[in-house]
């Protein structure tokens, strides 16, 4: 009883908000319009999202990160999103996790890339803890863990953040085949492709118990109170736009032509 | 040689004052937002940029979102966006006005920012409003102390 008291007192508070099958590109606006308009902080996991989809970040060029002709062949979607970092083919056996904050809520924690990430880190530890060989990246900043289960990316405001996360439950090894090898890859890559550089998570875990594990890590660090979307939907402002886009074929049949002259220059 | 009498000798050969406290760079002259952006005024025009403190912090910039020439910005508001590593962080600007030139070298190279923040790294100029908002941003004395003890707090 003591116990549970004391961690309730001076936890922050969190809205946990469970999604299923929602399509990635109304989670991106859904996200950016709590970034932007509200004042509370959010969790929302998304559990898969319905058709295989490409997410981009805010600069990423198509003609240097996708095999745009197989996209267009085969009428994949291409998102650009409004955060920063790499590209993700998403589908149903990916889970999303995204914490929305504002730049207090977690007590110590300083509103910069590397610190947001290197908390999330510490929460997926726990998350991950005692499970398959998961171990924390050298260089002395908590990283991603081998093998390779998430992609993670960030916004920063002046006064909150967002941090989301798409974990590869299960990927069709087909879908791999419609994204480049990045040129700008972080140093631990080390131009390995993308099938050697991941794995799936589904052969560690399974999908609720690491929904549940995920729930209870957040519990430990927020005052978990359930919301539902139209909880989310109420607190919004009605004048903002998202900035997260679906490309036009249009943009990326010149993306194409960029990269023939490109070649050929 | 260590990097405080580099940033002395650079400085000795810009002819630009300077104070060096730790490891980030504040410029005298300027005057500094809580949210890490300077800005220098000259009559009506104003340049604004991301501070060294700043740049730090967020790691090697490789893309800067630039608003367009003639696009109103308002003292507090975000007007554009830096990405680093795996996230974009908003500008906000210290002043209130219209931008008349966007540093177009950044669409190419986006380090700038990080090599020279006060300098080649400026972001947009702007033609101000109202001078005397300025009078509510802070200057190097008050941005140095101000962002030690923001790093002392974590």
């Amino acid at each position: 009883m003591a116990v549970s008291q004391t961690r309730d007192l001076g936890l922050p508070l969190i809205k946990l908000l469970r999604l299923k099958g929602v399509p990635i590109l109304q989670q991106l606006h859904l996200e950016e319009r709590l970034l932007r308009t509200s004042s509370d902080n959010w969790c929302i996991i998304n559990d898969g999202t319905i058709d295989p989809t490409i997410v981009m970040g805010i600069s990423g060029k198509p003609q240097e990160l996708l095999e745009i002709e197989s996209i267009l062949r085969d009428d994949i979607p291409v998102i650009r999103r409004f955060t920063g970092g790499g590209t993700v083919i998403v589908d149903q056996g990916t889970i999303f996790v995204t914490f929305i904050c504002n730049k207090d809520a977690v007590p110590g924690l300083q509103s910069y890339p590397q610190p947001i990430m290197s908390w999330s880190s510490l929460l997926y530890k726990k998350v991950f803890q005692g499970i398959g060989d998961f171990r924390l990246r050298e260089n002395g900043i908590l990283r991603a863990w081998r093998p390779q289960v998430w992609r993670e990316c960030e916004s920063i405001t002046k006064n909150r953040w967002v941090h989301h996360t798409s974990f590869l439950w299960d990927y069709e090894i087909s879908n791999m085949g419609y994204l480049k090898l990045p040129k700008r890859a972080p140093e631990y890559r080390q131009a390995r492709d993308h099938l050697e550089f991941i794995c799936r998570m589904k052969d560690y875990i399974s999908r609720s118990s690491f929904i549940d594990r995920t729930i209870e890590a957040v519990g430990s660090e927020f005052l978990l109170r359930s919301a539902e979307l139209e909880d989310a939907h109420c607190t919004l402002g009605s004048k903002f736009e998202p900035s997260s886009r679906l490309l036009r074929k249009q943009e990326l049949g010149e993306a194409i032509f960029k990269s023939l002259t490109a070649s050929q220059s | 040689m260590s990097s405080k009498l580099w940033a002395a000798r650079a400085a000795s050969y810009l002819k630009i004052s300077f104070q060096y406290r730790g490891f980030a760079t504040v410029i005298k002259d300027l005057k500094y937002a809580d949210s890490h952006e300077w800005v220098k005024v000259e009559g009506n025009s104003a340049t604004v940029g991301i501070t060294d403190h700043a740049q730090d912090h967020l790691g090697d910039v490789v893309y800067v979102e630039l608003p367009d020439e003639g696009a109103e910005v308002k003292q507090g508001a975000s007007f554009g966006a830096v990405e680093s590593v795996k996230a974009t962080s908003d500008i906000n600007s210290p002043i209130s006005g219209k931008v008349v030139e966007v540093n177009t070298k950044l669409s190419d190279s986006p380090g700038l920012v990080n090599a020279s923040p006060y300098e080649s790294g400026w972001i947009i100029k702007v033609e101000i409003n109202d001078a005397d908002e300025v009078k509510s941003l802070m200057d190097s004395d008050q941005y140095s102390k101000f962002c030690e003890e923001e790093d002392a707090k974590h």
